[in-house]
């Protein structure tokens, strides 16, 4: 028989680390948020009392997935995903539309953005599968994991949120990596990669929005046209480098302050905060984020089974994969796909996931002395 | 357990593999790290120079919004140039010195002004403080601008109707653009500060008239003042619109209401065109076009006689005598009642344990259908009524369009009710009871109509039988190409009724005029037919009319088409607490048919549909205010 216990009530060194790292990244994104949204006319409460709300509510969303023994979480995996993607299906119904994107279920003075959410329930799902299933051929391995997401994919992509689908597809890609395929597994899965490239490529530009193709295609050259498609990479890019080593201080990046560069407070926070702390400030939120992604892989190698281990890689996955692609693209070295920046974005729905996701790293570290009878 | 083994051999596999991705998260960050260095450190100053050249500003250019002309071309709705003032807060040195000069200069209200300076905002983009300045006050800033660092006097536009309150429900007035209007707008149309239309014809047609914004690149120096136009996107003013509105009608009927709170209707029958749409009390829309204080609007908003209600679309009463109409023709159409059917009024109609009284004590005698319309006979209608039942009754006032919009083009029209078991049961959640149907027969009790319904109702009858769609506006020319495009007159179905029963009915109605309870609507110069009508409104009253007070009076209709064998215009008059219909309504009908057949004979041309050109001596008023 297995008996789990919490190795100790108290919290340890290793606790007080991980929600150090993440209370100082949650403070740098409001930090960034107040400085944006003070120069913007507006009714009602300020983005960043709004956001401190959103953490708030984050906070329980932690304490809740902290409780609960991860295992029993898991035994929920498949009802969750189900109904994750009945709610993604009434997003395409009565979502509120929003730049040409459908992606919000409005309740009440909020919107609900399911896609988030998704992401870390595919993690629980697959997590759960791969902990469950045996070591079988590459069928269970590599084609039904596949199956099991594909659903929700094609539902975030028909939004369209190209930045969630991209999403999906990295965790599905950790785990992949993680569970070990055989070579021969791998070297087949590339070869259908390869092959269905076109078609896939066809079916992803096809369901693509101007913008969105706008946005990838210059891209390749953001210097063409400075008031017009490049517009925005380019005015990122300044924005992080006319920060220069020390920053030009709160509210003193003229490129956010006078609306050169949009999005401030979601997407671009970011360059938002490298303009306005420099290199010094860009580096400690480089820094911090290490920080927390090594403190949570290493809840990962001392998981004491499959299952936590499974949970904790993916969700590595998933906050490294935003944090690549986020400042990749304010720092113009890749596409701008609209993923937030994990903690520090503007956006409830993603701060109160990216917090339980946090919830349930610590619950899989907490429940990792065992004892075996 | 075999199974546990396996399990454990896994979890190391696993965790040996984990080390890849702490190499390759560990290289990522590595590289972020590196890329940010060569753009903030290396290239830093590139940038930081790139940044702070960055002094294009973008400054939108408001479009011109469209004219609005009547029928006939006159001018309704106008811009004209007026001066804002502005500030520039991230000039300003000492707030305090500000205020206190702008209110000795101006008299501003200073609580007003630092509430707009403490709102939220850039602090590089000039904010507008205050609207609509006279020259005086501009001149005077001006000359004190040295007093007044970072104030700017800037022209503006300023929405004008050049006729004051007259039509101004329909025409509605402009504002600025709330906060809820921009969320739902679509991203690119509204921006901060929009003008927007907020009532009327201005709302229901914004789109038209609004136009394109424009912007203007400019380039600023340190302090964010402008020093030169890089580029410049000019503004599409909005298209104009032609109202079917006879100014002229117009005037007159809100003359005839005068200080009576009331609605006036006319229609053209033959086309659903609204010639005239009056609603009494009015307001003046050039005022609430401007900036109110919350004073003002307070004022207007809780005026107890309800200013801004548009009585014709929205206000809703018992239709009294009128529904009348709804009722013969049912009685007809159900066989409930014959042509020939004879019913005697006694002057009370005994139901249940009470007495329902005839408005002519000593009752009207041996009554058929048509005798009943032309003398208004209650008792007649009492009997029919009981023996159709309120569900039948429904179905007939349903078809004549009651109990929905007309969908004349004017925002937040009311429906009115059309009781029915069904009603009844949905909207109290009781059972309908037998006395209810014989008020209802009458038009009292549950029935309440909007003057643009029985407007559009008389239409109906008068067209025999063939409906159109109410609509105010004829035309919208567009400013791009100068075209004019005539809004589509719109079939609203057709009444399911014989050609005789209408025939019968209309024959009653010309009655109702040359014998019946309308004679004060009788006139030399065109045959009308109408029907009058008196709708209370309060359930118990005694002595007699007037000791009652004003608020309790009864309300006057009269709906009337003429001529009566081709008619060309329908009009429904409604009078708030004035009593009989007979009198206090039917004089005001005839009055706007006579007028409207003098203007006729005047001008054949006004009947058709006169090419929609640009009137002559509006170059001024069309040029674009900046």
């Amino acid at each position: 028989m297995i008996d789990r216990v919490l190795d100790s009530r108290e919290l340890d060194r290793f606790d007080w680390q991980f929600l150090a790292v993440t209370a100082a990244i949650l403070s740098l994104g409001v930090l960034s948020i107040y400085s944006v949204t003070l120069a913007q006319a507006g009714t009602g409460l300020p983005l960043y009392v709004k956001q401190v709300l959103w953490i708030l509510v984050g906070c329980a969303a932690f304490a809740a997935m902290l409780r609960v023994d991860y295992h029993k979480i898991a035994r929920w995996s498949y009802v969750l995903y189900g109904l994750i993607l009945i709610l993604l299906v009434v997003v395409l119904v009565v979502g509120k539309t929003s730049r040409g994107a459908q992606r919000w279920i409005p309740m009440g003075p909020f919107a609900f953005q399911p896609s988030e959410l998704a992401k870390l329930v595919l993690i629980l799902v697959l997590a759960t599968y791969y902990a469950h299933a045996p070591r079988a051929g590459w069928m269970q391995r590599v084609v039904l994991p596949c199956l099991v997401m594909l659903p929700g994919l094609l539902l975030i992509l028909k939004q369209p949120d190209l930045g969630s689908g991209l999403s999906f597809l990295a965790i599905c890609a950790t785990l992949l990596l993680v569970v070990g395929m055989r070579s021969k597994a791998m070297g087949i899965l590339l070869l259908c990669a390869v092959m269905l490239f076109p078609f896939v490529w066809e079916l992803l530009w096809g369901a693509l929005h101007d913008y969105q193709r706008e946005r990838i295609t210059t891209f390749l050259d953001p210097a063409y046209d400075t008031g017009g498609k490049g517009y925005h990479a380019l005015q990122s890019r300044i924005a992080i480098g006319s920060g220069e080593l020390l920053g030009k201080g709160l509210h003193g990046g003229t490129q956010n302050q006078l609306k050169f560069l949009p999005e401030g407070h979601t997407d671009f926070v970011f360059a938002v905060f490298a303009e306005e702390w420099g290199f010094l400030g860009a580096l400690l939120v480089l820094a911090l984020f290490l920080g927390l992604l090594m403190l949570s892989l290493e809840i990962a190698l001392k998981a004491k089974d499959v299952l936590g281990a499974l949970l904790a890689a993916g969700i590595v996955g998933m906050l490294g994969f935003c944090l690549m692609v986020n400042i990749g693209m304010t720092a113009g070295l890749l596409p701008i796909v609209g993923i937030p920046l994990p903690l520090m974005s503007y956006g409830g729905s993603a701060v109160v996931t990216t917090m339980a996701a946090l919830g349930l790293l610590l619950n899989i570290k907490r429940r990792r002395l065992t004892l075996f009878y | 357990m075999p199974q546990f083994g396996t399990q454990q051999e896994e979890l190391r596999e696993i965790q040996r593999r984990l080390t890849i991705l702490k190499i390759a998260l560990s290289a990522i960050i590595g590289l972020l790290a590196i890329r940010l260095w060569d753009l903030q450190v290396r290239d830093g100053a590139y940038y930081r120079d790139l940044s702070e050249n960055n002094r294009t500003r973008t400054v939108v250019l408001e479009p011109a919004r469209g004219l609005i002309y009547d029928r006939q071309g006159v001018l309704l709705a106008n811009n004209v140039p007026s001066f804002g003032l502005y500030v520039m807060l991230e000039d300003v040195k000492d707030r305090q010195a500000l205020i206190a000069g702008l209110v000795g200069l101006i008299g501003s209200d200073e609580t007003a002004l630092r509430k707009k300076l403490s709102e939220r905002g850039g602090k590089f983009m000039p904010r507008k403080l205050k609207g609509g300045l006279s020259l005086r006050e501009a001149a005077l800033i001006e000359s004190h601008r040295r007093d007044l660092p970072g104030v700017l006097v800037r022209a503006d536009s300023q929405r004008n109707y050049p006729s004051g309150p007259t039509l101004a429900h329909v025409l509605g007035y402009v504002g600025q653009v709330s906060a809820e209007q921009l969320e739902k707008a679509e991203s690119q149309e509204l921006h901060q500060g929009s003008l927007v239309g907020q009532y009327g014809v201005e709302k229901a047609y914004d789109r038209f008239l609004r136009g394109r914004a424009g912007q203007k690149e400019i380039e600023v120096d340190a302090l964010g003042h402008e020093k030169r136009t890089v580029s410049v996107e000019k503004p599409a003013a909005g298209d104009d619109l032609y109202l079917s509105i006879d100014l002229r009608l117009q005037r007159l009927a809100e003359e005839l209401l005068g200080e009576e709170a009331g609605a006036i209707v006319a229609l053209d029958p033959t086309n659903g065109e609204v010639l005239a749409l009056a609603s009494r009390p009015s307001f003046d829309p050039n005022v609430l076009s401007r900036e109110l204080t919350a004073k003002q609007w307070a004022a207007i908003v809780q005026n107890d006689s309800h200013p801004l209600t548009n009585r014709a679309t929205q206000g809703q009463y018992p239709p009294g005598s009128t529904f009348k109409i709804v009722m013969a023709t049912a009685a007809l159409e159900s066989h409930t009642a014959t042509p020939s059917t004879k019913i005697r009024c006694v002057g009370g109609f005994p139901f249940g344990r009470r007495v329902y009284k005839d408005w002519k004590a000593g009752g009207h005698g041996f009554m058929d259908v048509t005798q009943a319309l032309v003398e208004s006979c209650d008792v007649f209608f009492y009997t029919v009524g009981q023996r159709m039942g309120i569900d039948m009754i429904a179905d007939f006032a349903d078809q004549f369009g009651l109990g929905q919009e007309t969908g004349v083009e004017l925002p937040s029209e009311r429906t009115g009710i059309v009781p029915s078991t069904a009603w009844k049961a949905k909207a109290k959640g009781q059972p309908w009871l037998p006395g209810e149907t014989i008020s209802a027969a009458i038009g009292q009790g549950y029935v309440t109509v909007t003057p643009m319904q029985m407007a559009h109702l008389i239409a109906t009858v008068a067209n025999g039988g063939t409906s159109f769609r109410p609509r105010i506006v004829r035309a919208v020319m567009e400013r791009a190409s100068g075209l004019s495009h005539e809004v589509p007159t719109v079939p609203h179905g057709r009444l399911a009724v014989a050609p005789e029963t209408l025939a019968l009915v209309k024959e009653a109605l010309a009655g109702v005029v040359t014998r019946g309870t309308a004679a004060r609507a009788r006139s030399t110069l065109v045959s009308i037919a109408g029907k009058t009508g008196t709708a209370q409104t309060a359930a118990l009253r005694t002595g007699p009319e007037q000791d009652i007070p004003k608020k309790l009076r009864d309300h006057a209709w009269f709906v009337s088409y003429a001529p009566v064998d081709a008619p060309r215009i329908a009009v429904a008059v409604l009078v708030e607490h004035m009593g009989h219909g007979g009198s206090a309504a039917a004089p005001l009908a005839k009055q706007i048919i006579e007028a409207f057949v003098r203007y006729e004979r005047a001008e054949p041309k006004l009947a058709g549909r006169p090419e929609v050109g640009r009137p002559e001596g509006l170059a001024l008023a069309m040029q674009e205010p900046r």
